[in-house]
């Protein structure tokens, strides 16, 4: 399969790649998909007193182009509210990469894995 | 990439191989409009009977390597299709003593979607379930058997993982209860040794490009002495004693034969050279944490070595290491999105399905190829490791069976 060159950009280069402490009260972590589907990912935000996310990490198990998703995905939430983070569609992230059809998926992953980060982080402070 | 090529370094040939120059030599000599072109079927003049003597030159090649006897050679357009002569052709003819085949369920897709098509028809099929290395328990087979059973079908070398199974065995075993014994060797011939005028095997079938011929090209073994019958598939002209009619495609025949007679005369060394590169890339990889060999080790023909490099997505490997001609099992490779169902057959998990590599080596392989794949992948797999949440929690000594996934 022939891939885009900022899929090949985010694969060869990925952004942000780290853990962070997830027992820390101000990490919110979101880890989606499933090994036996070949894509697991795990993002994680560090979200300061003003509700901003500050930071954000990824680490990706899957192809090229999940890698490319929650590469992009970490540049993207860094400095946006919880809300404005949320509202990142996999659209977006699927244009701005330009994946082809069958890796839709992979973009939509993404979008699972901000929603359930900054819903845990919204759980830890509920 | 191959320092004289400047292209990625080949290493699917079980895929497919180049056609060695002898072949193209042998080949070209029947192209072109000085060259010998005649209809091997043509009796009334010399166009047609010096096609015809190259065809039955190429017939006693291909039956050499093998122990055959030149009679019981059918050429077919490949393996597919012999695959599909062999099971359909077998099964229908013998439809009055039963309608019951026995095959794996890590055969190639031309024999299982044969056997599908059967069962669309009415026939029942038996899809056994290898062991964890890939062979086949012979009880199990035994067990399988009915009185109804015509025909048992079993590959002899996997495509995906290289095993090596036990042909006279399972063809001792389906003598004895009188059924037929179909062998896919497409992977096999040239590759390991075997005498079929003693081995218990009815119908076998051989491929061209896997072993340095050309493609679209291939052949049946039909077994003379006890006589195998088959119903054919194709009609027509009544070529290849009414089993397979259509025009003989003299210069793809006479370049599986001269593939073939290059295979017999060197196979014993080149599997030699083989072995040793094997075991050069599994030295250099062996030391790597949670790395598996896919399939039994040792009974293995010489150019296959498939790996399994846990926690990491077998397409994105195959990303990594652009500079290699490889092929994964991995699901995002395939149009399925399944990871190989051979390697689920062995009851691999799906994370080391889908992290699943095959090498295989062939003619033109080096030395120093192998040298520069341990180098690729070794870091290729290092860099995604890092980049791997499974890894991590595997380092951190979580049991990712402990973890409720959902699935997407």
């Amino acid at each position: 399969m022939a891939y885009g060159e900022k899929v090949l950009d985010h694969y060869e280069n990925p952004r942000n790649v780290g853990k962070f402490d997830q027992n820390d009260a101000n990490i919110g972590t979101g880890m989606v998909g499933a090994p036996a589907c070949g894509d697991v990912m795990r993002l994680q935000i560090k979200v300061n007193d003003e509700g901003v996310i500050e930071d954000a990490v990824f680490k990706t198990y899957g192809c090229g182009s999940a890698i490319a998703s929650s590469s992009l995905l970490t540049e993207w939430v860094k400095g946006k509210t919880l809300d404005e983070a949320k509202a990142i569609k996999n659209t977006d992230l699927a244009e701005e990469l330009a994946l082809p059809p069958v890796k839709i998926h992979c973009s939509v992953l993404a979008e699972d894995a901000i929603n359930a980060a900054v819903e845990d982080y919204r759980k830890k402070h509920a | 990439m191959n320092d004289k090529t400047n292209r990625p370094i080949y290493l699917d040939y079980s895929a497919t191989t180049p056609i060695d120059e002898r072949v193209v030599a042998e080949m070209l000599k029947y192209m072109g409009s000085d060259a010998i072109f005649g209809n091997p079927a043509s009796r009334s003049h010399s166009y047609g009977w010096t096609a015809e003597a190259a065809v039955e030159q190429a017939r006693q090649h291909v039956a050499d390597l093998v122990g055959a006897d030149p009679r019981e050679i059918v050429f077919t357009s490949g393996a597919t299709e012999s695959d599909n002569l062999a099971i359909k052709g077998a099964a229908h003819f013998n439809v009055k003593s039963g309608k019951h085949i026995i095959t794996c369920k890590t055969e190639h897709k031309a024999v299982l979607d044969s056997c599908r098509q059967l069962e669309r028809e009415g026939y029942e099929v038996t899809y056994l379930d290898p062991e964890q290395n890939g062979l086949i328990d012979l009880d199990k087979l035994k067990a399988a058997m009915r009185d109804d059973t015509t025909l048992v079908s079993i590959m002899h070398v996997n495509n995906e993982i290289g095993v090596i199974q036990d042909i006279e065995a399972i063809g001792k075993a389906c003598r004895q209860r009188k059924i037929i014994f179909h062998v896919d060797a497409a992977q096999s011939a040239g590759k390991v040794p075997m005498n079929l005028s003693e081995l218990p095997v009815d119908l076998m079938s051989f491929s061209a490009h896997k072993i340095y011929g050309p493609k679209g090209m291939g052949a049946l073994y039909v077994q003379r002495k006890p006589r195998v019958r088959l119903e054919a598939q194709m009609h027509g002209g009544g070529h290849e004693r009414g089993m397979r009619s259509g025009t003989l495609a003299t210069h793809q025949i006479v370049g599986m034969g001269e593939a073939f007679r290059i295979a017999k005369e060197e196979m014993a060394t080149e599997n030699e050279r083989l072995i040793n590169l094997r075991n050069q890339l599994w030295d250099g990889l062996k030391d790597m944490e949670e790395v598996y060999v896919n399939g039994d080790f040792d009974q293995r023909v010489a150019g296959n070595l498939n790996i399994s490099f846990n926690y990491v997505e077998g397409e994105s490997l195959l990303m990594a290491l652009k500079d290699l001609a490889i092929s994964s099992g991995s699901a995002c490779t395939s149009a399925s999105l399944e990871p190989s169902y051979v390697l689920r057959a062995l009851g691999r998990n799906d994370e080391l399905a889908h992290s699943s590599i095959r090498f295989s080596m062939g003619r033109y392989t080096t030395s120093k190829d192998i040298e520069t794949t341990i180098k690729h992948v070794r870091s290729a797999v290092e860099k995604l490791r890092n980049l791997s949440p499974l890894w991590d929690m595997y380092k951190d000594g979580i049991d990712l069976n402990s973890i409720k996934w959902a699935a997407h």
